[in-house]
């Protein structure tokens, strides 16, 4: 049921990070501090891999870097053999906040990248009206964000990323500010938007049974410095019923692999706290 | 308890329908001072020449409008000084604008530039615009020069203020969704930042042109011979108390409207914040 093997399953991989570590200085306890240690990893094409850790294990500093956000202490990160220096659009990144931009409504949104890199009204218009159909914001073209529940929002954040094209979908916790319901229907939504035009995908979550339904891979971690603890393969066919007996097998197995490492970081928390008081 | 508005009977019915409608509602304060105003006139509360009664006031302001020219000194001459004073308000308003947007932007942009000159500004901030009153005079003469630099100057402050904290609040994850959508880093500021500032800016566009009519008046009084501020100093010199509070109402209905032109204008601009 799961290797370690940290190759990709199958093609060639899109990302490849080799040696990638990220030290910074925690500057309320004067202190250095190591976010992740030793993370090799290859993403495939096609591949959607999730990555699941205890908070503060590294998970999203992982992605800011793959991103281009942050800059890696030591080792590279290589997009199709490109390493990757700044932000661009070829990484499309939804945030847990949205991050969309209050002033422009839903459509603004959307064509936001592609206007700022010169395409022109016409292809715009028409990638845009696509994309709209795509993850069902019909009708809401005139909102502005403000004016939308979260998962509607979220839906927007994606198209504005899938609008462009991207070679990879970096997702950072994307529907932890969402209540249950919306949470199962926009795990759905995105599965079937990923399957329609498939392409890389990293998902980043600390919940344990979105990992297991959404990934090909799923990357567990370790807390405190982030390292990879073991990459398990989840080979059952999508959709996935969440009740299954093999569903829950790997869902056991991974929460087996994760407790010691949340208490862990449990654990170096309480220290950090007891040390400043 | 049933509530007022479905109180029965006539004269409670009235009462309940005026004070039902906000804009009865808040006409009653305006209402109870000018009818004390009247009587402290009328009956002799305070000397009428000091403190003319309401009516006398709305009879000179009349004339002091449309004439008939000759009357008196002061007849038909209104609206000259409204120009020059309108005319200085927008011009040293436009000038603060431009100036406090543009450092604004420049303050907020980064930990460098703030440090380098925020404590300027900080600085000259406190000091009242009736001090620098001799510069103006030296620098710019009797003239319209001196009411534009002394206006700009005071209104420069809460909107280079203002812009400086919107720009510096300006959301990091916005920033780095826009690098991640390929955004080119010259168009971050007018993009992402300025569009994210507006809020702020706006506030401090509409405390710049309050105080542009507070210092028209300044200005005028000491540092030009035109406009209302101008023809209120010289009312007093004949104590004509009338002009002076018809001058007094004049900027007070110019100063609220051109605040209401920039609110319906901020309004529109930042109708995606409404209920932010």
């Amino acid at each position: 049921m799961s290797t370690t093997a940290r190759k990709a399953t199958s093609g060639s991989p899109r990302i490849v990070a080799r040696g990638l570590r990220k030290e910074f200085v925690d500057i309320s306890r004067q202190a250095q501090v190591v976010a992740l240690s030793n993370i090799d990893l290859d993403i495939g094409e096609d591949e959607f891999l999730t990555i699941l850790g205890p908070s503060g294990c590294g998970k999203s500093t992982l992605l800011n870097i793959i991103a281009g956000f942050e800059h890696a202490t030591d080792g590279e990160v290589r997009l199709d053999g490109q390493t990757i220096r700044d932000p661009g659009p070829d990484r499309g990144v939804v945030f847990q906040e949205y991050a969309l931009f209050p002033w422009l409504n839903v459509v603004q949104n959307i064509e936001f990248g592609l206007r700022e890199r010169g395409v022109p009204k016409a292809e715009r218009k028409v990638r845009v009206t696509r994309q709209i159909s795509a993850v069902g914001l019909d009708g809401f073209e005139d909102r502005f964000p403000q004016e939308l529940s979260g998962g509607m929002r979220q839906r927007v954040a994606l198209a504005r990323v899938l609008v462009n094209d991207p070679k990879i979908l970096l997702m950072d916790e994307p529907f932890a500010a969402l209540d249950a319901q919306t949470r199962t229907i926009m795990q759905t939504e995105l599965l079937r938007v990923w399957s329609a035009e498939r392409r890389t995908a990293l998902f980043v979550t600390h919940n344990i049974e979105e990992a297991v339904l959404l990934g090909d891979r799923l990357v567990v971690m370790t807390a405190r410095p982030g390292r990879i603890k073991e990459i398990v393969n989840v080979k059952l066919p999508r959709p996935r019923d969440v009740t299954s007996a093999e569903f829950n097998e790997i869902r056991r197995y991974v929460a087996s692999l994760l407790e010691s490492e949340v208490q862990t970081a449990f654990a170096s928390m309480q220290a950090g706290k007891n040390a400043q008081s | 308890m049933a509530p007022i508005a479905q109180t029965q009977g006539g004269r409670a019915n009235v009462l309940s329908f005026v004070y039902a409608h906000p804009i009865f509602r808040r006409a009653i304060g305006p209402l109870v001072v000018l009818v004390l105003w009247h009587c402290a006139s009328t009956y002799g509360w305070v000397d009428a020449r000091f403190v003319p009664a309401p009516l006398n006031v709305l009879n000179s302001l009349k004339e002091w409008m449309f004439g008939p020219v000759g009357a008196s000194p002061y007849s038909g001459t209104w609206f000259t000084h409204a120009a020059n004073s309108f005319y200085r308000v927008i011009g040293g308003f436009l000038i603060a604008s431009v100036f406090g947007v543009v450092l604004g932007c420049i303050i907020g942009w980064s930990r460098l530039t703030s440090d380098l000159l925020d404590p300027i500004i900080q600085i000259i901030r406190p000091i009242p615009i009736t001090a620098w009153v001799p510069f103006a005079v030296i620098f710019f003469g009797i003239r319209d020069g001196s009411a534009f630099f002394l206006i700009a100057l005071g209104a420069f402050f809460p909107i280079v203020v203002n812009t400086a904290a919107g720009v510096a609040g300006t959301p990091k994850l916005l920033v780095r969704a826009a690098r991640m959508l390929g955004i080119r880093k010259q168009n971050i500021l007018p993009r992402v930042v300025l569009p994210s500032a507006m809020p702020y800016i706006f506030t401090g566009l509409r405390l710049g042109i309050g105080l542009a009519w507070v210092l028209v008046i300044v200005a005028e009084m000491m540092a030009v011979k035109s406009g209302l501020g101008f023809a209120m100093w010289d009312a007093y010199y004949f104590l004509r108390m009338d002009i002076i509070i018809g001058a007094m109402l004049s900027v007070g209905l110019l100063g609220f409207l051109s605040d209401l032109v920039i609110k319906a204008i901020g309004n529109h601009v930042l109708r995606w914040s409404r209920g932010l």
